[in-house]
């Protein structure tokens, strides 16, 4: 195998020495003289209205430039759409100091901006505030109708139901039907939402923020305040976490803009963690699976009904119940989906939106079900196997799920399970054994990438996306490196710039697929320009070759046939004088060839759980994780993915949930301490297989994008192996240790 | 129905600020004299007036461990004490710990075992482990998972995290011998 082969083998992250080092910086850590500090002041109320804000203390503190409030901050747009960022839902997004008006929880209500940090918390402490406070609803479950849910922005489109799935119900031989509940979680990423707000002597701004997407807050932000792009350059090369928080610009970047140019300084502004619970957050949600099957288990009916929240003024919407017209073969399939709004921030995608939620009920349900018809829950969905898509009318592009089926539960020892509930113990400690499956989109989107070869061998490639962890710089390289037969460490990969060639949101687990075939595509630009090159040489070996003959490896233009035919690249370059070769592409996704197929990743999930019997204190002891995902770039930081999709899932089933308190329609454990997310302690034995498989539907890299694929399926695998120890069903997540006793 | 909501400080407030004070720490080897706010956190300190942004702040409530350093060898959060208590002590942080270009064994462990994915708890996970290992508390994989579950990786990195304490306890061991 040649040297400069890296796809699919483990290749530490590029980017992994800046990161031990504390060399990466992030949003807000760029520094520069003069850069004065934000703080904001939240609301103390959920809803109503201020009547009456104090500033003058505040403003009389020495080093305290100004104190914006709705009565003196500027309002540079007045319609809707110009605050309507890529990631937006229908309805009203937030403008931030524009009215008295308190619609949420900590509503930004006011900037404090000072000499330093400590000035500008201590100046926000000062801000006496007067409200009219209104008895706010936040409580999902009180009412519980709401309207039929939009056709929305990313993809939700309202189900088509098939067959009759009320009558298949009725007549079927078994039927099960219940209703499932979690409460609204917060992405929490561990660096807090930060914007820093560089203006240099021409007024211009160059605006390092916290996001997903440089170009979606450059929207927003040239949108909003009328700027040229040339004004507001956005810059984020590391992101401490987004999950999609970062899908959406916030508000701090829309008020440090803002305190810049009215100040004309340089300014950052960086939430508190309680205000990262201000934000949007993966929506609470009530679900009823209803589920009809034959006394062999054979699927009649599905029905499935959500009613998720929303904010008063956006419709946030998310794929929570067409998962289960995808899920299993069945010909009776009735799905709903009902928003409300209620007094709370609007929803944002997080993690596996929709699927994270939708898959939890549809998955506990089924394995409620093979308990009613005497079944092993494998068994169950082997039998109910969907080889097509009903829901799309299509066949999968690829879909190796029963091979996630076969390798986890081989590797994890499924076939030594007692089928017996409560029947397994050591000591005090129950045992139980649960799995669960898991399904996700695997698309691609535009997006362009430029790559630069230079005589001394060189590459650098650049497109604006962003990493927030998932490896992008890794992959990136990988891909760039292998297309052009060059060792990785002469690769460079620039990412989250708006002076890069555009790249789409990161989220949806869609960068390597779109991006990754954009770098891909400016690599081969670049490699046929040198194969022009290497054929004009003198005593070129090339010179009869074709483009299809030939291949780029440990840095040499080569035929295929015979290694030893070969050019060095540098060579090449060196000897027809060129200094360099630069090209840039925008890779469309094949949509003729991609409309005839479904293309999804799927996984197979089994977990073990130890339940004490007395305190009904839960320890995940064990995971196995099957994946099919297409192919895998970079199988270490692919693995990590899916670790910490595993990790998301366990704190799913088992920690998060943001309390609040309905009276005030607050939240009540806005703090790491009490919004619960795992520790070290809490993680055991996980274990990802990559089950092989091929797909050149998806794109021409064949790969599927594994960072929501990792999450869906194990919160219910985790619920259904708690019930196998216990004899307990718990609907409600998550499942807190009271809820066992 | 609706009701009147008032949000205003306690007491009477004092608007001159507390003067500066001085205070001498050495950080990562260099001797440092400081003047400073007595209500300047040692985190605050390191990030917004040294420069030193490799400790990362995630909650300012010592709550996550993103801003764990080293005092004395000994791990704590920076952002749960004032610079000025600091005084004449010896602060090591993340930008501290490789001798050059060659990377503290944690540093090599973390990259080895790809314990961390978007990195930002990395810093507080690395100086943390340093920390851990001068205890000399740690025997057993259970002990690492325990005396680590102060620093949160939201990310999920927790295995790759045992895994490169657990090597680079070995190898700062057999250095030691
Ligand atoms: S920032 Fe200090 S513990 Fe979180
Ligand atoms: S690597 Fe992201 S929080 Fe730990």
């Amino acid at each position: 195998m040649a040297a400069t082969t890296y796809v699919g083998k483990p290749i530490s992250r590029v980017d992994g020495r800046a990161k031990v080092t504390g060399e990466a910086k992030y949003a807000g850590e760029f520094n520069t003289a003069g850069l004065v500090y934000g703080y904001v002041v939240s609301s103390a109320i959920t809803k109503g209205k201020i009547t009456k804000i104090d500033t003058s203390q505040a403003l009389s503190i020495p080093g305290v430039l100004q104190v914006f409030t709705h009565e003196n901050a500027p309002r540079p747009a007045h319609f809707d759409r110009s605050f309507k960022d890529d990631d937006a839902v229908a309805g009203a997004p937030l403008k931030p100091l524009y009215s008295p008006e308190i619609g949420f929880s900590m509503q930004p209500i006011a900037l404090v901006v000072a000499d330093t940090f400590e000035i500008a918390r201590y100046a926000a402490s000062l801000v006496e505030v007067e409200y009219k406070a209104e008895k706010p609803e936040t409580d999902l479950t009180s009412k519980p109708k709401g309207h039929k849910a939009p056709k929305g922005k990313s993809g939700f489109t309202p189900p088509k139901d098939r067959g009759n799935a009320k009558k298949a119900f009725e007549m079927a031989d078994v039927q099960f039907e219940a209703e499932y509940v979690h409460m609204p979680e917060h992405h929490n990423a561990l660096e807090m939402f930060s914007s820093t707000v560089l203006m240099d002597e021409e007024g211009k701004l160059k605006i390092y923020d916290k996001t997903q997407s440089a170009f979606n807050s450059q929207k927003y932000i040239t949108q909003v305040f009328g700027l040229s792009k040339d004004e507001a350059r956005v810059v984020s090369p590391f992101v401490g976490g987004g999950f999609g928080s970062g899908l959406r610009p916030q508000y701090q970047l829309y008020l440090a803009v803002m305190a810049a140019l009215e100040l004309k300084r340089s300014v950052r502004v960086t939430l508190t963690r309680q205000q990262m619970f201000s934000l949007g957050h993966r929506p609470a949600t009530l679900q009823t699976v209803s589920l009809g099957a034959s006394e062999a288990g054979a699927l009649q009916a599905i029905k499935h009904e959500a009613l998720s929240e929303t904010s008063r003024g956006e419709e946030y919407t998310e794929v929570i119940v067409n998962w289960s017209g995808s899920l299993y073969q069945c010909d009776n399939v009735k799905l709903d989906y009902y928003l409300r709004n209620l007094d709370v921030s609007t929803p944002m995608d997080m993690r596996a939106p929709g699927a994270a939620t939708g898959v939890l009920a549809t998955e506990t349900a089924m394995d409620e079900l093979s308990y009613k018809l005497g079944m092993d829950p494998l068994e169950l969905r082997l039998l109910n196997y969907a080889e097509v898509n009903q829901l799309e009318g299509k066949p999968f592009s690829s879909k190796a799920l029963r091979e996630c089926y076969a390798q986890g539960a081989e590797r994890f020892g499924w076939s030594r399970r007692n089928p017996v509930p409560r029947s397994t113990r050591e000591g005090t400690k129950l045992i139980g054994w649960g799995m669960a499956t898991g399904i996700w989109d695997a698309q691609q989107k535009k997006a362009a990438a430029k790559a630069n070869l230079s005589v001394d061998g060189k590459l650098v490639v650049a497109s604006g996306t962003a990493d927030i962890g998932t490896g992008t710089y890794t992959a990136m390289s990988i891909i760039a490196a292998e297309t052009l037969g060059l060792p990785i460490e002469a690769v460079t990969f620039k990412l989250g710039d708006t002076t890069l060639p555009e790249a789409p949101l990161e989220g949806g687990s869609w960068t390597v697929s779109s991006v990754g075939t954009a770098v891909q595509e400016a690599c081969e630009a670049i490699g046929k320009k040198l194969f022009k090159l290497a054929k004009k040489l003198k005593d070129s070996p090339l010179k009869k070759a074709a483009f299809e003959d030939i291949a780029f490896a440990d840095g040499r233009i080569q035929l295929k046939g015979n290694p030893s035919a070969s050019v060095s690249i540098i060579e090449t370059m060196r000897q027809t004088g060129i200094n360099y070769i630069e090209e840039e592409t925008t890779a469309l996704p094949n949509f003729l060839k991609q409309m005839k197929y479904s293309r999804n990743t799927h996984s197979a999930v089994f977990v073990e759980v130890e339940v004490d019997e007395d305190l009904g204190q839960i320890c995940v002891r064990r995971v196995v994780s099957a994946i099919a995902g297409g192919r895998v770039i970079n199988p270490k930081t692919a693995r990590s993915q899916i670790l910490g999709g595993i990790v998301w899932g366990i704190s799913m089933a088992l920690h998060e949930e943001s309390v609040l308190d309905h009276d005030f329609g607050r939240i009540m454990n806005h703090n790491l301490s009490e919004y619960h997310v795992p520790v070290n302690a809490d993680i055991h034995d996980l274990e990802v297989i990559f089950v092989e498989e091929h797909d050149k539907i998806v794109n021409p890299l064949g790969a599927k994008g594994l960072g929501e694929i990792g999450l869906v399926g194990v919160a219910a695998a985790v619920g259904n192996a708690i019930y196998h120890a216990t004899g307990k069903r718990v609907r409600d997540f998550p499942i807190t240790l009271d809820k066992l006793l | 129905m609706s009701s009147k909501v008032l949000t205003k400080p306690l007491g009477d407030v004092p608007v001159a600020l507390p003067p500066l004070q001085r205070v001498t720490l050495t950080i990562n080897g260099a001797e440092k004299q400081l003047e400073v706010a007595p209500w300047t956190s040692l985190l605050d300190l390191l990030r917004e007036y040294l420069d030193l942004t490799g400790t990362k702040k995630g909650c300012d409530h010592g709550q996550c461990g993103a801003c764990t350093v080293l005092v004395d060898g000994k791990r704590i959060n920076s952002c749960l004490s004032l610079a000025v208590m600091q005084e004449g002590k010896e602060i090591t942080t993340i930008e501290g710990l490789a001798k050059g270009d060659q990377l503290h064994p944690v540093q090599e462990a973390f990259i080895e075992h790809d314990a961390f994915q978007c990195g930002y708890c990395t810093p507080g996970q690395i100086c943390s482990a340093v920390g851990l290992i001068n205890e000399g508390h740690a025997k057993t994989t259970e002990d690492i998972q325990e005396l680590m579950s102060g620093n949160i990786c939201r990310c999920g990195a927790y295995v790759g995290i045992t895994a490169a304490v657990e090597q680079a306890l070995k190898v700062c061991q057999s250095n030691a011998q």
